[in-house]
């Protein structure tokens, strides 16, 4: 959207060609719509609502402001806080009889229905999270970014740091671009981080701990080409590569052991373990993304993502956007997501007595499974005449998986060991500028 | 390797279906409008981003930064 700008003239038109310049850098920086000058801030806020049908729900509020410090210079900062409730698969199958698991803490249990999907029901999460970015010119054609970002749960601690280097060349109809970043992660979950493989005690005993908080860092590289197509069209080719180190495991999920005889019971004893992940994983993607405009004014951005890594999981994601703009600022956006995922190589969905004892890893964390999501949502969008801009979606995720055929045994066949899942998601936008801002609170205490 | 390089073949033939015309800067008015960025809207796409990274086993591709969690 364009916000109103203060000054007017000769600098301006440079805004609109640097806006259309910078705008190729990859797609972490938001210098394109960096477009506050002046005193001016831009300010972009929006309100999330997110609930999966008997699941997790979730609230979450992003702040987003910036200002031009110098000349083509900006910073950024993004404040963001979600709250977390509801119930999430814990890893374990349903069984024709009701089960009964140990609460993280070990202070509790909980119980779930016979031929239910097990759900950990005592997730409740508040976070909050900061992200800022300096970006600015370092020659006539070379433009830098540094950024910054921390992130705190009750369990969880993320900080990291960026740069990337943005080129142009061929007379600005070609942006090279570079990126790092370093992450490190500390896991400090409730009850301590659970030795891998180890049970799950029936309450009171306590689980067996690898100490009370694991760290993990990941590293990552992008390298990117956008291109200017023509008038109407630009198109954009990234290759990331990531590496992950430390302890990559979730703490909170846990696998069935069934007995060995293929009846689909559960073991006798000790019928629920903890996950064990590899300490290392490589990912690598290439992403491609076009934006088109027509001569109605319409807007196409269609963007397809190839992601594999070195557990065996591989992915195709395709997202579609289509503006539909219209008379006095009114535009409606549909958005249609297709992602399809393959397995890890440890994915189980249930393991046999004592093959604990001769696998090296094991999850059976879903999102670690061979699944499709679907999203089809639909935006609307109006643009006030001072530049302002107010925007809704909504949007419904579908996400479907597979039993893994060799885990369904016996009476398992019967239960639906992938969990299915719906969400709904509701968004709210607001973008203006300070000046805005002030007159508008003005204008509410007069 | 297969499904690389027939990614890699697919990106050039889209390139080379698209013959590239030099836009002067007096022209790049459509490229300078906010619909017609790469990311037209930050929050949105973060918010997205952080949906799928908690639900999915893949992430990132667009750009590099921005943080981890402990999501579920």
């Amino acid at each position: 959207m364009q916000l109103k700008k203060k000054r007017q003239g000769p600098r301006n038109i440079r805004h609109q060609l640097a806006a259309a310049t910078c705008g190729l850098l990859a797609g972490s920086s938001h210098a394109s719509s960096l477009i506050a000058s002046g005193d001016n801030w831009k300010i972009d806020s929006a309100l999330l609502i997110y609930a999966e049908k008997d699941r997790v729900s979730l609230a979450e509020g992003v702040l987003s402001i910036s200002k031009e410090i110098d000349d083509d210079e900006f910073i950024n900062a993004r404040i963001v806080t979600d709250v977390l409730t509801g119930s999430s698969p814990n890893g374990a199958v349903p069984s024709s009889t009701a089960q009964t698991f140990t609460n993280p803490s070990g202070n509790s249990t909980y119980t779930e229905a016979a031929n239910s999907t097990p759900l950990n029901h005592t997730f409740k999460d508040l976070r909050n999270a900061l992200n800022v970015e300096w970006d600015t010119p370092l020659s006539r054609s070379l433009r830098g970014t540094l950024g910054g970002n921390i992130s705190r749960e009750y369990d969880y601690l993320s900080t990291g740091i960026s740069a990337s280097l943005a080129q142009d060349i061929n007379q600005r109809h070609t942006t090279l671009t570079v990126g790092l970043s370093v992450n490190k992660d500390t896991w400090d979950p409730v009850g301590g981080v659970p030795v891998g493989f180890a049970v799950m005690p029936t309450y009171p005993a306590k689980k067996a701990l690898d100490g009370a908080n694991a760290d993990k860092t990941v590293k990552e590289i992008l390298l990117g080409v956008t291109q200017i197509i023509n008038r109407q069209t630009l198109m954009q080719i990234n290759y990331s590569r990531g590496q992950g180190s430390g302890y990559l495991t979730d703490p909170y999920k846990i696998l069935s052991v069934l007995e060995n005889d293929g009846s689909g019971n559960l073991r006798s004893t000790n019928p629920y373990i903890y996950e064990n992940r590899p300490d290392q994983r490589t990912y690598q993607s290439l992403y491609w993304k076009g934006v088109h405009q027509f001569p109605n004014e319409n807007v196409l951005n269609l963007s397809y993502r190839y992601f594999w890594d070195d557990w065996g999981i591989q992915s195709h994601t395709v997202d579609l956007r289509y503006r539909f703009d219209f008379d006095g600022g009114h535009y409606l956006q549909p958005h249609l997501r297709y992602y399809q995922q393959g397995s890890a190589d440890f994915y189980r969905q249930t393991l046999t007595d004592s093959e604990e004892t001769t696998l090296s890893y094991a999850s059976a964390d879903y999102r670690l499974g061979e699944f499709v999501t679907q999203t089809i949502g639909l935006k609307y969008g109006f643009a006030f005449k001072n530049g302002a801009e107010i925007n809704f979606r909504a949007e419904m995720i579908t996400q479907k998986g597979k039993d893994r055929r060799a885990d369904a045994v016996g009476l398992l066949q019967n239960q639906q060991l992938f969990p299915d899942n719906e969400a709904y998601l509701l968004q709210g936008g607001l973008s203006l500028d300070s000046d805005m801002l002030i007159k508008y609170i003005m204008r509410f205490f007069k | 390797m297969i499904k690389t390089l027939l990614f890699s073949t697919f990106i050039s033939l889209v390139l080379s279906a698209c013959s590239l015309e030099p836009v002067q800067p007096w022209d790049r008015d459509l490229l300078a409008q906010q619909k017609m960025q790469l990311v037209a809207d930050p929050l949105e796409i973060y918010l997205d981003e952080h949906t799928y990274f908690s639900k999915e086993a893949s992430s990132g591709g667009q750009g590099v930064g921005g943080g981890g969690c402990g999501c579920n």
